[in-house]
């Protein structure tokens, strides 16, 4: 009688009423309260909005040159931001080049989130000896500064798109196996592993359904904190001459062709860079604002 | 297709007959290396578990005790094969396992599941608990929708009611109710034996005699064995059939739950009993059992390890390593004491009478 | 009662951070000097909130305290800067569960211990060493010459507990507050630090409030039992009594829950239910969800502190087993 008693008793919801939801509904509930965050995705939103649909949006022909309207200040009419050394409008200029800005940020660490993701977890869930050697292998990338290492093999492959996605690729994902490699190890030593392991369960279903979602979170943090890094260093290996050529609009590109403009016009060249700018601090706010929204115990 | 019975996809069977006892552990061995400075010459290894043999008859509970660096967990991990032993031998209802000739891990996984102490960290915190239960059968080929029936009714009997908890999450449940969740998730795989590695020792006492009530019940229920690792003698006292007491990864007395609390042979079993607190405030502890802290088990001392502790050691202690023996008449009551041994040469009449008679005192 | 050293009037805490809770409701209990006050409960039921407010330990931004607290004439809520630093380790002082977290990792147990003498009293740094040396040595730690030197790291569990102790004695406090000293030690450690306790308790003559969940421990030091569930404090009386004949339903739940050899074989008389949330704690008597005896009015109303002496009890429906309260 008083087993029943107690039994039934435990049922009763004493703990917090939360209602229950998935994770990614609490994390994104949670996200919403946060004002800087959410500025920060309005920004970023604006901004990805004007370049995918830059060419309706766009007011003038991003290539069409004209030698006597070059250099015009902002706010010139019908040049709402001036016009650039070749006399193109800078704000068409400027939606259609954050495209390839925003593409070039964008993909490689996407690339690198789930290349990195994937070795990482396999190192760091095999461990011993093969994970020291992959590991002391990607130190020796690890060890060069990033912007030094993207321009080197960005030199080696050549110039081009493609050859600097693949250079930013190689640059980041040592940094997310590093981190993912950490997580998996810590994981790995937790009790529900060696519940899972009990349960007679291979390898690759432990890592599929336990490892995997919570490492998912700490990379997915991290990898957004890449997001404002890539977007500089693609930008930057554009004004190097690595990236993408003109007459392609590129923002980083452009700082590169404005510099001689910098006297003369000191707004018009500053303005790609404050588009860099702009992205890039939204981009970490947003992924700290992430970061706080997916601490599941608030 | 018809789907098979749920009991037929995970029914174990009795494969070595009734007499045998469950399980088997011949000298069980664990040295972990200590990785020493550059400049160590001598490698320092911890002497986890060192030679550590015992049976476990079906249908019983065997309590474990021990203090820190005793070496028990390491053991629980031994047996339930989530390492590898350095050396020595297990047999599992008279099969070995993952040997020529034995049962396969796989299915030596369904007969044996662990219940760990830290109730949090045993539950992955990306799964609901309903998945979590259900997770293991899944991985022995039971279909996920029956899997999920099961894990609802197991749900129900450790007390949690499937439509309130089924969909929550470790971190909104409290200590006691993540216990019961551990406790049905071993339940799931219809396992024979069940380590609960210091399963209550995280609760609150109130709640800690639910679970307890709670894992009684089922082990009548379903038959189960469960070898019960504890520090609290209590607890061993009331749920333990046998106890077996390890001293820096070695067994020092083993026997029925009554043989050992009212007549302890072993000097450390006796100060474990003595250092339980009193519940009686007329009548406190007045003096300590022992002195110092539990020893670590890095390079132990050689003879009998609990030598340096114990105010009854002789010059023999150090020089020869006792070995388990009955004590007297009862067969199945062993202790690893000189004291014990006759033909062991300990100078009995040397022994001070106001040690000795500390220890007789109270027990 | 000859003047209190400690005097807790009402005391009421609530937590408005990031986790809302009402810590502690009107809990009110006196300490004589050189009296032990075990304070036993689980986890939830506020007695670790109220030693820290005792040395008013939380952060001041998320934390409403209101009621009174006196410490050896102290005014304890309402002390500022100089004073409140003196108040802490000179006046009261306390030991941790966790000896491994309450001490710096990167300093030696000397270099601490020195940091507060110097701190509290005007000596010199040769006599702060003595000093400490002394208090080392009166905790009974082996060869206390070179743990001074010793980082914390270097120590067994069993040590660092008593050099904890040192640590929180070397000022000379009046009320040392043990918050779960022993539980996370090994059984024949803990029997060693509570009669360390009781040892020291008789030699310097301060109070003491000991804090555990474990009943046992508990009556090895105490004189006075104090039980509190769910915030309240529910019942207190002298040690003897409480243990013995317990008067709150909660108490004699807990105590007739207690595992022993007595009911090997039968099952356990578990409190059903769990402990109630602190942000939504129920209407009326807290326990009454989980009472055999509840009535409607436990349902209703909260049951008031009666404080008879040196004793106390919170509860409508007492099981005194026809003695009268």
């Amino acid at each position: 009688m008083t087993q029943t008693l107690a039994l039934s008793a435990v049922t009763q919801p004493s703990q917090n009423t939360i209602p229950n939801r998935s994770y990614w509904h609490v994390v994104a509930r949670q996200l919403r309260q946060e004002p800087v965050a959410m500025v920060s995705a309005v920004v970023l939103l604006l901004i990805v909005c004007a370049a995918l649909f830059a060419p309706w949006l766009a007011p003038a022909d991003p290539f069409k040159a004209s030698m006597l309207k070059r250099l015009m200040p902002v706010g010139s009419p019908g040049y709402l931001l001036g016009t650039d050394e070749l006399g193109r409008d800078m704000l068409t200029r400027l939606m259609y080049g954050g495209r390839l800005s925003l593409l070039m940020g964008v993909v490689p660490v996407f690339a690198a989130f789930f290349i990195g993701t994937s070795l990482g977890l396999l190192s760091g869930y095999v461990g011993g000896r093969v994970n020291m050697v992959i590991m002391r292998v990607l130190d020796v990338f690890y060890a060069f500064p990033s912007v030094l290492l993207a321009v080197a093999i960005s030199g080696a492959l050549g110039p081009g798109m493609s050859n600097s996605l693949i250079a930013l690729t190689l640059v980041f994902v040592p940094q997310v196996v590093r981190v993912a490699e950490s997580v998996t190890t810590q994981v790995r030593k937790l009790d529900y592993i060696e519940a899972a392991r009990m349960s007679g369960a291979g390898s690759f279903s432990i890592i599929r359904v336990h490892v995997l979602g919570n490492v998912l979170g700490p990379v997915f943090v991290y990898a957004t904190g890449l997001l404002s890094v890539s977007m500089i260093l693609a930008s930057g290996l554009s004004f190097l001459g690595l990236g993408v050529k003109p007459p392609e609009p590129e923002w980083g590109l452009m700082l590169n062709t404005l510099r001689s403009a910098i006297y003369s016009s000191p707004l018009l060249a500053a303005l790609p860079g404050a588009f860099i700018f702009i992205t890039s601090i939204a981009f970490n706010l947003l992924a700290d604002g992430v970061r706080s929204a997916m601490d599941i115990r608030r | 297709m018809t789907s098979s019975p749920v009991s037929d996809v995970l029914a174990v069977q009795d494969r070595g007959g009734p007499a045998q006892p469950l399980l088997v552990v011949k000298n069980l061995k664990k040295h972990f290396p200590v990785r020493g400075g550059l400049f160590e010459r001598e490698p320092k290894f911890v002497h986890a578990v060192d030679g550590v043999s015992f049976s476990v008859a079906a249908g019983s509970t065997l309590g474990n005790v021990g203090e820190s660096g005793c070496g028990k967990s390491t053991t629980a991990r031994l047996i339930a094969r989530l390492m590898p032993p350095d050396s020595g031998s297990l047999v599992f209802d008279g099969d070995g396992v993952a040997e020529y000739g034995g049962m396969a891990l796989k299915e030596f996984r369904r007969n044996l599941q662990m219940v760990f102490q830290d109730s949090f960290a045993s539950l992955n915190p990306r799964l609901t608990i309903l998945e979590t239960i259900a997770y293991g059968p899944q991985v022995h080929g039971m279909d996920a929708a029956i899997a999920t029936q099961e894990g609802r009714a197991l749900l129900a009997r450790v007390g949690l009611e499937p439509d309130q908890f089924a969909s929550r999450y470790p971190h909104e449940l409290s200590g006691g109710q993540r216990q019961r969740v551990n406790i049905a998730r071993a339940l799931a795989f219809h396992p024979r034996l069940v380590i609960l590695d210091e399963a209550v020792a995280a609760l609150d006492k109130s709640v800690q005699a639910q679970v307890l009530n709670l894992l009684q019940e089922l082990k009548a229920e379903r038959q189960l064995t469960y070898v019960f690792i504890s520090h609290d003698l209590h607890v061993v006292h009331y749920i333990s059939d046998e106890v077996m007491v390890m001293y820096l990864g070695q067994v020092v007395e083993r026997g029925p739950v009554e043989r050992i609390y009212s007549d302890a042979a072993h000097p450390y079993t006796r100060a474990l009993l003595l250092a339980v607190p009193s519940m009686d405030p007329a009548q406190r502890t007045q003096h300590s059992p022992l002195m110092g802290d539990p020893p670590n088990p890095i390079n132990p001392p050689n003879g009998c390890r609990f030598r340096d502790r114990c105010s009854m050691a002789q010059d023999l202690c150090a020089a020869s390593t006792p070995l388990l023996r009955a004590v007297g008449p009862y067969a199945e009551h062993i202790v690893a004491c000189h004291m014990n041994d006759p033909m062991s040469g300990y100078r009995h009449a040397t022994v001070k009478p106001s040690a000795a008679a500390a220890l007789e005192a109270t027990v | 009662m000859t003047q209190p050293l400690v005097s807790v009037k009402d005391l009421s805490v609530q937590f408005t951070g990031n986790r809302k809770a009402q810590a502690l409701s009107q809990v009110s209990f006196d300490l004589a000097p050189g009296e032990v006050l075990g304070l036993l409960g689980e986890s939830g039921s506020g007695k670790s909130v109220t030693l820290r407010t005792l040395l008013r330990l939380h952060p001041e931004r998320t934390t409403q305290v209101s009621g009174s607290v006196q410490v050896a004439g102290h005014d304890v809520l309402n002390l500022q800067g100089k004073a409140l630093n003196h108040y802490r380790g000179g006046v009261a002082s306390m030991v941790f569960q966790e000896p491994g977290l309450a001490f710096d990792p990167v300093y030696t147990i000397g270099q601490q211990m020195v940091e507060a003498i110097l701190a509290h009293d005007g000596v010199d740094a040769r006599t702060a060493q003595q000093q400490a040396l002394q208090m080392l040595e009166r905790v009974q730690i082996p060869q206390a010459r070179r743990r001074l030197d010793a980082y914390p790291h270097e120590l067994s569990g069993g040590m660092r507990q008593r050099a904890m102790i040192a640590l929180a004695l070397v000022c000379r406090p009046q009320l040392l507050l043990a918050d779960e000293p022993t539980t996370a030690l090994d059984a024949t450690v803990q029997i060693q630090i509570l009669l360390l306790l009781r040892e020291l308790q008789k030699e310097t003559g301060m109070s003491v409030i000991f804090v555990t969940h474990d009943i046992g421990a508990a009556v090895e030091v105490a004189d006075r039992l104090a039980v509190m569930y769910a915030g309240r404090l529910v019942e207190m009386g002298d040690v003897a009594q409480v243990v013995q004949q317990p008067l709150h339903p909660y108490t004699r739940g807990l105590l007739a829950s207690t595992v022993s050899a007595e009911n090997r074989g039968q099952p356990l008389q578990a409190v059903p239910g769990s402990s109630p949330n602190l942000a939504n704690l129920p209407a009326g008597c807290s326990f009454a969800p989980r009472c055999a005896h509840a009535t409607a009015q436990c349902r209703r109303e909260v049951p008031p502190t009666v404080l008879r002496g040196a004793s106390a009890l919170a509860c409508w429906q007492p099981e005194s087993e026809g003695q009268v309260w």
